[in-house]
């Protein structure tokens, strides 16, 4: 076998990794834990008001915590 | 939830700042050279010549600008996203005040003439040093944040800036391996690159594309991912989507390269395989677009009335728009008719002034109010009027540019019966001009709103003053 099998067989096997990624982000098993990380970024991130400062953001998310 | 810890927000108000100065300096030495192409006496000294310029304008454009940008977005969204501050913040200072000393560095040494000759890899060696420097700290600061987060999950946003930063690492080391000379002392740097022949020529496009598909797209998706569902208000359209789409780009984009070497030595095959690897990149590229401009499905309305979003939604159809084209420049029939002429200069500047700026603008004038302390921006008029003045822009670059370009193409391949060639080099560079003006007066148009960001910035930031938000708990599902 020379370098250029091990080539194909890494193409080959690069493709199916990918295949299988697709597959895995796409089954439901993920759904939820997908659904909760698109949640990530929206966090409140209000401007911040000097005169309004850090205890909106603070009970806003007590809030979400206790829901 | 007294005296609680805050995030790091110092080096994220450097960096955006900088973001605006290092655009207006890059776009101003884009005009020049625009300009010097119309009216050559403009050449005054060589140090000012637009061989010298010319990478001057590509490295503060890409990497001051765009560089300034992604360091400033990407420490804010990895720190909100992993609810901790930045790991290493001495480190992280090292990055901001290091960046900054290659900037400086390139913008003395490359007026100079001190060069590698690479595109977009021109620096000499003592300076590929420093960034290597730079760029390893930047790794450990970011990466040292995702492990100190309070999540588990590792939002999107951060894999696209994470595949950003290493790749870039590994670019960078490769194609600038080097070998010094020092028979004219450090202060005159020289050095030959290790490389020869089309291997050379190789390792440079293998470089050159990735710099384009992971400095100038990954690392952009990434903030698109963290600041269009920001500035919209709702989660990304399929975060599924967005998982597949970036396994697609990292397996894909290493391959792309060859396109840039058609019709060279280079081996057949591999322009092949560089061909069919840029079509297939269509396919994520459109997918991302596609999830970026969905995130306002539902809430449309909100692009009326909100000029960020604007910015943020038009940099994703200039996305969409330029990751067609390239694809399709990449085939090799339709390249022999593209290359070389004003056509790629039309399509690099679809993807550099309407993604990657617009991209950058939207997210610094999210961050600005939030780093000074200010409900919002000093003038929503004037983020609108930027919008506009730089949509008009770069629509009147990249369609002069076109059209330049398949003019200059059909005028290069234009044969007699005789199989001569129908015009000289010089007759296509005369037939130019009056597309070479209009460029130009896009060009300043875009400069122009840079100039209005910054009067914006200015205002915004006097009277307030530097504020460090406090680092939240996360949300109890997590």
């Amino acid at each position: 076998m020379d370098i250029n099998d091990l080539r194909s067989i890494f193409t080959v096997l690069a493709f199916i990794a990918f295949v299988g990624i697709v597959w895995w982000a796409y089954s439901d098993r993920r759904k939820k834990t997908y659904d909760e990380a698109a949640m990530l970024p929206l966090d409140g991130d209000s401007p911040f008001v000097p005169s309004a400062p850090t205890v909106p953001q603070a009970t806003e998310n007590q809030e979400r915590k206790s829901s | 939830m007294q005296s609680q810890a805050t995030y790091n927000y110092k080096v994220v108000r450097q960096f955006a700042v900088m973001t605006v100065i290092w655009g207006i300096v890059g776009m101003l030495v884009g005009v020049i050279i625009a300009a010097q192409l119309i009216w050559p006496e403009l050449n005054v000294v060589e140090w000012l010549s637009y061989g010298r310029l010319r990478p001057l304008h590509t490295n503060a454009v890409i990497f001051a600008f765009g560089g300034c940008a992604l360091f400033a977005t990407s420490y804010f969204a990895v720190q909100r996203t992993s609810h901790a501050p930045l790991f290493a913040p001495a480190l992280a200072a090292f990055t901001f005040w290091g960046w900054q000393l290659v900037i400086v560095l390139a913008a003395i040494s490359l007026p100079l003439g001190f060069t590698q000759g690479k595109e977009y890899a021109e620096l000499e060696w003592p300076i590929d040093i420093l960034i290597t420097l730079v760029w390893v700290s930047y790794a450990v600061v970011f990466f040292g944040t995702i492990v100190k987060r309070k999540v588990s999950h590792i939002y999107v946003a951060n894999w696209f800036f994470g595949g950003f930063i290493l790749t870039v690492a590994v670019l960078h080391l490769v194609n600038s391996a080097a070998i010094p000379v020092f028979a004219a002392g450090i202060l005159t740097p020289k050095s030959y690159s290790a490389y020869a022949g089309v291997q050379d020529a190789m390792v440079q496009w293998w470089y050159g594309h990735n710099a384009v598909g992971f400095f100038l797209t990954a690392g952009f998706l990434g903030m698109m991912y963290y600041f269009v569902p920001k500035q919209a208000g709702r989660p990304i359209y399929s975060y599924r989507l967005s998982v597949v789409h970036f396994w697609a780009l990292i397996f894909t984009y290493m391959w792309a390269g060859p396109h840039h070497l058609h019709y060279t030595a280079l081996p057949d095959w591999t322009q092949s395989v560089g061909m069919i690897f840029s079509l297939i990149l269509l396919a994520p590229s459109w997918g991302g677009m596609i999830n970026g401009i969905m995130t306002l499905s539902g809430a449309w309305h909100k692009l009326r009335d909100d000029p960020i979003l604007k910015f943020m939604i038009t940099s994703l159809s200039f996305y969409g728009m330029s990751t067609f084209e390239g694809p399709m420049m990449s085939i090799k029939t339709v390249n022999a008719l593209s290359h070389y002429t004003d056509w790629t200069i039309g399509h690099v500047h679809s993807g550099a002034l309407g993604w990657v700026a617009m991209i950058s603008i939207g997210s610094i004038y999210y961050l600005l109010p939030r780093l000074f302390g200010k409900p919002e921006m000093h003038s929503k008029k004037l983020i609108e009027a930027h919008f506009w003045i730089a949509t008009i822009g770069i629509v009147l670059y990249i369609a002069s540019m076109w059209i330049a370009g398949v003019m200059q193409g059909l005028m290069w391949r234009a044969t007699n019966p005789d199989g001569t060639l129908t015009y000289s080099f010089v007759e296509s560079v005369k037939a130019t001009y009056p597309f070479w003006t209009i460029r130009l007066l896009g060009g300043l148009l875009f400069l122009s709103g840079m100039l209005i960001m910054a009067y914006n910035m200015f205002l915004t930031m006097a009277g307030g003053k530097a504020v460090n938000a406090p680092v939240l708990a996360p949300a109890a599902a997590h």
